[in-house]
């Protein structure tokens, strides 16, 4: 990440440099969403949702439910469960956004996981511009990716048998080994998984994600 | 199909309201100390266990399945400071193999 004093426009650029790689596994996970999506929503609605949600985990994790046979309820509650997390990184985000209440919005909403893990300094700041540099490959990963999947579904035959449902951890776990340095965040980290492992039978989907924040609050409490 | 476009809307007001919340009320005023620790730690808290919840997760059950090698992969892969496209895409290939052999 460049210096901080550097101008909007290199940290935005470098930003962008940085997103190129998570572009990619996005646009694979887009595909994986499409296909998965297609049969069970149509053509138009997983593009549109991938337009205005742009989220992965909340739409892979409504789509389960609604694919089940669930209902819009279900499927909405789901995916504001596994999209709760966002509360907690906006909350972290927002001393590190200056200016207008619509220029703060703006930077905001450009806020995804990997973004938001590119942008962070290591002390608690982050850099707004370089995380919208870093969102701007992911999105033109994650609408185009959604389209192909969505229309070249059949031809690509069953996602599972592709080990597309391997790309999603595995991206996550690309963003935590870039982030986790340090014995405070190793336990964070270890923490936090295990939270979410005992409490995924226990709990509906996406409470597990956001209870991991409490290991955020243990780990605060060791000497660094 | 009502019930998809409704699921789309409400996941698009709910999303943009849950990263609005924070820096709209906060805005650059800063947090204490002892918040600003916590948030240090706070993308590894999650994304460890967003690693977790999709590698063994399966509805509400945990499940040991053809995702683990291929996740196993990844870490392999990063560990000894791979790209992240052959972590990722390796731990597909891995896990489609799996799926094929077994």
């Amino acid at each position: 990440m460049p210096d901080r004093t550097e101008s909007a426009q290199v940290r935005f650029r470098a930003g962008m440099r940085r997103g190129v790689p998570f572009g990619f596994a996005v646009f694979l996970i887009a595909v994986s969403y499409g296909v998965l999506a297609r049969p069970v929503m149509g053509t138009v609605a997983p593009i549109v949702m991938s337009i205005v949600v742009f989220s992965g985990s909340a739409q892979l994790g409504s789509l389960a439910i609604l694919a089940a046979g669930g209902g819009a309820g279900a499927a909405i509650i789901a995916g504001v469960l596994l999209n709760a997390r966002y509360l907690a990184m906006g909350l972290a985000l927002a001393p590190s956004l200056r200016g207008r209440a619509l220029s703060r919005a703006a930077f905001a909403m450009t806020t995804v996981d990997a973004s938001w893990a590119a942008a962070s300094a290591g002390d608690g700041t982050f850099d707004p511009w370089y995380m919208v540099g870093v969102t701007v490959p992911q999105y033109v990963g994650w609408v185009p990716g959604t389209v192909i999947g969505v229309f070249a579904g059949k031809a690509l035959g069953n996602p599972s048998s592709l080990g597309l449902d391997a790309l999603f951890p595995a991206f996550f776990l690309a963003l935590l080994f870039e982030e986790v340095r340090g014995r405070r965040k190793m336990v964070a980290a270890g923490g936090g998984a295990g939270i979410a492992l005992v409490l995924t039978p226990l709990a509906p989907a996406g409470l597990p994600i956001l209870a991991a924040a409490a290991a955020a609050i243990v780990a605060s409490r060791l000497r660094p | 199909m009502t019930a998809v476009w409704v699921t789309v809307g409400a996941l698009a007001f709910a999303t943009a309201v849950l990263k609005l919340v924070g820096p709209l009320l906060l805005g650059g005023r800063p947090l204490p100390a002892r918040a600003m620790n916590v948030v240090e730690l706070l993308a590894a808290a999650l994304l460890a266990a967003l690693v977790v919840v999709e590698t063994f997760g399966q509805g509400r059950s945990l499940v040991f399945d053809a995702r683990v090698p291929g996740v196993a992969f990844a870490a392999l892969a990063l560990w000894r400071r791979a790209p992240i496209m052959v972590a990722v895409l390796g731990a597909a290939v891995v896990t489609a193999l799996c799926r094929a052999v077994f």
